[in-house]
């Protein structure tokens, strides 16, 4: 599959501060692709690269092939951005807006795909209403469809769903995910992981300007984040020869590590030498957080 | 070419929303002026020979709120844009840093010649200009609208907050408009004012767009017109250049 978007050894530095470190990383073609990591990663310098808003010191990147430098109107037209600062031109009515967005892309009636846009955002009633009217949220859905008048094959979202409500959110991202199923590749960046894990296939983690993990979810959570064994114990004792894997205790559960199924069975036996009995099992699965956090080498603190 | 004329429009339509405030009240401003000037003084000065001082006073202050307001265009709205954000629609787009020139310096000189014709229109009521050669009107109505939309541009590419940008207006645009004979002809100032009206521009736009009402002026309309037009190139250049590097735009 050919690269949607390939980042070659990007770098960018501002003042003192080394923002990007060399990035390299692929996004395929029909990915829905999330980029995590935490404030001050330089996921937003990532893609303000891709849009052309910030030059890379160093490296290149290319949509479908564009260099957003040499080739900029090319790839421009490649991809939609939603920029993750929520902002606006108070001057005008919704309408406006995506027409004026049209037109900057070289479009010429594009009426029908505006209503489409409205009625896909739920902003139908509000397309003549002035800007400044607008609540956050629906704010935040007109640059979603601002982002999408030119009907990009690439599609980047940073921090979509911040300040917008559950229903809406969940609007957004179910029409998010028929754009991807017609072929669009997305990417995103979010702070809710809960919502990466859900919709995304493959994740890049970032930490201080260096890609720190690439992979697809199964991966991620195999390599980087062991399963937990959660007991519940009568007497209420852990037997002294368990505690090194000891992780947590939540509600009267002893939460262990379980760095392979095939352990199990010599922990158990070791409970019951102990004289000590099994009163509830569970077998947790690690989530994206876990990941999330063990990548970013918090644990260890 | 769609992007420029989408640009362009929406330049356009940003002024005419709230025209109250950027036609009807520059229009006033120099209403007043020439009201309480022409009051003043019109028994006093005789700027050119057989020409009433209120008559004389008409173009130059055109040209003055012609050019205010050209640069007041350009600068505000990218100076806007800048602080609310919302330039990144701007710049995400395909567009070419000529199609962004062309669109913003159209619109603020659209904006001039507007203001420019109120004003004309407003003050004949009180005296009426002749309009000897109506193409050098035209040509200095459009070349300094243009110095000074390009001005506003630049300004408001390098200005980072409202009161930079307010300092370039104060201490830059109105000082040579105000000192560029608006209100008198430089002939009346002592040697050495009268060298250094000869170093600001503003005073050829001026001295040019007069020179068409009353086929008159402090120095040959032609000589006007080399100054003005290669101030005009010179400063398009520059412009054209910060925006092809992304000066401030794009780090």
């Amino acid at each position: 599959m050919s690269a949607a978007i390939r980042f070659s050894a990007v770098k960018k530095r501002f003042g003192d501060v080394e923002a990007l470190k060399g990035v390299d990383f692929d996004v395929r073609e029909g990915e829905f692709f999330a980029l995590l990591g935490p404030n001050g990663a330089g996921k937003t310098t990532l893609i303000s690269i891709l849009g052309g808003l910030t030059r890379a010191d160093a490296g290149g990147v290319t949509v479908l092939g564009s260099d957003v430098q040499r080739d900029y109107r090319a790839a421009r037209r490649k991809v939609g951005i939603v920029p993750q600062e929520l902002t606006f031109d108070p001057f005008f009515t919704v309408r406006e807006t995506l027409e004026f967005q049209s037109g900057y892309f070289g479009l010429r009636r594009n009426g029908a795909w505006i209503d489409e846009l409205l009625e896909n955002l739920d902003l139908t009633g509000k397309a003549n209403a002035n800007m400044r009217a607008l609540s956050g949220g629906m704010k935040r859905r007109v640059m979603v469809a601002q982002a999408l008048v030119h009907k990009p094959p690439v599609i980047v979202l940073d921090e979509p769903t911040a300040g917008v409500d559950v229903g809406l959110r969940q609007t957004l991202w179910a029409f998010i995910q028929r754009l991807n199923d017609d072929g669009h590749t997305i990417i995103l960046t979010t702070h809710y992981l809960e919502e990466a894990e859900a919709l995304c296939s493959r994740i890049a983690m970032l930490k201080q300007g260096t890609l720190v993990a690439l992979d697809d979810k199964a991966g991620l959570m195999r390599s980087h984040s062991a399963r937990t064994v959660s007991l519940r114990l009568t007497p209420d004792a852990l037997p002294a020869a368990l505690q090194p894997l000891l992780v947590g205790e939540q509600d009267g559960a002893y939460q262990l590590r379980l760095d392979d199924c095939n352990t199990l069975e010599a922990m158990l036996g070791t409970l019951r030498e102990a004289g000590v009995c099994v009163r509830d099992i569970e077998i947790l699965k690690p989530d994206l957080e876990a990941v999330f956090l063990d990548v970013m080498g918090r644990k260890a603190q | 070419m769609q992007g420029f004329s989408t640009l362009f429009y929406k330049e356009l339509l940003r002024f005419w929303k709230v025209s109250f405030q950027t036609i009807a009240a520059p229009v006033l401003t120099a209403m007043l002026y020439l009201m309480i000037f022409s009051h003043v003084l019109e028994s006093h000065v005789e700027a050119y020979p057989g020409v009433r001082y209120t008559a004389f006073l008409i173009p130059g202050l055109a040209m003055m709120s012609m050019l205010q307001n050209a640069f007041a265009n350009t600068s505000s709205s990218l100076i806007q844009s800048k602080i609310t954000g919302n330039i990144v629609y701007i710049l995400l787009p395909p567009l070419s840093h000529l199609e962004f020139f062309s669109a913003y310096t159209l619109a603020a000189i659209v904006r001039g010649i507007t203001v420019g014709l109120g004003v004309l229109v407003i003050c004949s009521v009180f005296a009426l200009p002749g309009l000897r050669y109506p193409l050098w009107i035209i040509t200095f109505a459009l070349l300094g609208s243009g110095v000074l939309a390009i001005l506003g541009l630049i300004a408001g590419i390098w200005a980072e907050k409202f009161d930079q940008l307010a300092a370039f207006q104060n201490f830059i645009i109105v000082p040579l408009t105000f000192l560029s004979g608006v209100f008198y002809s430089i002939h009346s100032l002592p040697a050495f004012w009268l060298q250094v009206s000869h170093l600001n521009p503003v005073f050829y736009m001026i001295d040019g767009f007069r020179y068409g009402f009353f086929g008159v002026g402090d120095v040959s309309p032609w000589l006007s017109l080399g100054v003005v037009g290669t101030t005009f190139v010179l400063l398009a250049a520059f412009s054209l250049h910060l925006l092809r590097i992304g000066y401030k735009l794009r780090h």
